[in-house]
């Protein structure tokens, strides 16, 4: 792009003196900032990275003093974080008898898809995801007026006094990884979950999921 | 009728518009701009639908790589004016007899990325000048019972930031016991309330479908 500077000779050999104001030549100032915006764009960290809240239970001093919450089994959801992506629930809770005889409750597998999990956890959270639905459709409207903070404030309450919603628990076999741990997480805030606690897998569950993943057969003790 | 004469001369384009554009953007980004950090393990992080957006300060956050390396940081880079990266290390060659100088010190405050050095090696590592000399002394924060570096340098950070938060940076596929072990550490000292880095993702539910 550079110009060649044409002079003009006069006919006698001398030079005429100029008449146009210079004309600086832009295009090297212009290459120069091209590669300092390209540099720039390159280097920033545009989108910022976004964080998820999440609060684990007390580690209890000692554990045997505790009693067991009164939870009605049948709202009792045990998720299953296992080997290889794999994701198993059972519903209820295991007793002691059972597990002490070598019989063990099948899991069942589903997979991190809106049609695995997300089913089952919609499915047992009907009532509350549309109370949190239809609160939300109202905000979106303009019929509630609300600031984000009471908004957010709104459903929590929504979800503490819910009492029809399912109690999950959340438990990770040795092999799951990083990555499904925050995608249950994820799916309980997508789900509106109300109540929902990661705990440590007990060793039942621990059998449970070799069982399913064919490690270890019902039978060997 | 006489012809149009076309001038031999090609047109002279002026780019003063051009650069004043520039100028703008440039200075834009300038402006704006946080330098992307070399982070010692390279993360991708798992997505959610939170929009919540990283704080800035009164955070420490553990780099947990797929290897299950820990690495930490605090406020997510160099040293603000609250200093509090060189209480840190102050506090904690206090606690395993180590003096560091002034230097190293300096050194420590400028640091832009996580680390992930044993203490014991801490002074070899800040006296490295390039990447290249550094890189070898970060193997991971160790957190073994008998010798646990993790657990106090979340006591440290405690002590010198009391309303520090923790925000734990994983990638995908780091093996769950491996964050665990962090996770246990911290609720070891008192921390039950996390932040998960992740990246965001939009998702959309249809309750119509599922109430059939």
């Amino acid at each position: 792009m550079a110009e060649i500077i044409q002079e003009e000779k006069g006919k006698g050999g001398k030079k005429k003196a100029k008449k146009h104001p210079p004309h600086i030549d832009m295009t090297p100032m212009v290459d120069l900032m091209c590669l300092l915006i390209t540099f720039f764009m390159l280097t920033t960290a545009f989108a910022k990275a976004k964080v998820m809240d999440i609060v684990l239970p007390e580690k209890l001093e000692n554990p045997e003093e505790q009693k067991a919450p009164a939870v009605a089994e049948s709202r009792n959801v045990n998720i299953i974080l296992g080997p290889d992506n794999r994701i198993f629930w059972y519903p209820g809770a295991v007793k002691p008898a059972d597990y002490n005889a070598n019989v063990f409750p099948p899991l069942i597998e589903l997979d991190y898809s809106a049609t695995g999990i997300r089913q089952l956890l919609l499915d047992k959270n009907k009532t509350l995801a549309r109370k949190i639905a239809d609160f939300n459709d109202m905000v979106i409207k303009g019929e509630i007026v609300l600031s984000q903070d009471s908004i957010q404030g709104s459903i929590r309450k929504l979800k503490a006094d819910d009492d029809t919603g399912p109690f999950v628990q959340i438990k990770a076999y040795k092999e799951a990884n990083y990555g499904n741990f925050v995608d249950i997480l994820d799916e309980m805030n997508i789900c509106g979950i109300g109540r929902y606690m990661f705990v440590d897998i007990t060793w039942y569950e621990e059998k449970m999921v070799e069982i399913a993943v064919g490690k270890a057969t019902a039978s060997t003790n | 009728m006489p012809k149009i004469k076309l001038p031999t001369k090609s047109p002279r384009i002026d780019m003063t518009p051009m650069v004043d554009t520039f100028a703008v953007i440039l200075t834009f980004l300038m402006l704006t701009a946080t330098m992307r950090q070399d982070e010692p393990a390279n993360v991708v992080t798992p997505f959610s639908i939170s929009e919540k957006p990283t704080p800035d300060f009164n955070t420490m956050t553990f780099l947990i790589s797929p290897e299950g390396k820990v690495f930490l940081n605090m406020d997510n880079g160099p040293d603000t004016i609250l200093k509090l990266r060189r209480k840190l290390l102050e506090e904690m060659g206090k606690r395993y007899a180590i003096e560091f100088t002034e230097k190293e010190l300096r050194e420590f405050e400028k640091f832009p990325s996580s680390m992930g050095v044993p203490i014991n090696n801490m002074k070899e590592f800040l006296a490295g000048k390039t990447s290249k000399e550094r890189d070898p002394f970060q193997v991971g924060i160790p957190m073994d019972s008998t010798d646990n570096q993790l657990g106090m340098w979340i006591l440290c950070a405690r002590q010198v930031n009391p309303a520090i938060n923790a925000s734990i940076k994983g990638d995908s596929e780091t093996p769950f016991p491996a964050v665990k072990k962090v996770l246990d550490n911290l609720q070891e000292k008192k921390i039950n309330r996390f932040m998960l880095v992740t990246s965001l993702e939009a998702t959309q539910i249809n309750l119509e479908e599922i109430q059939q």
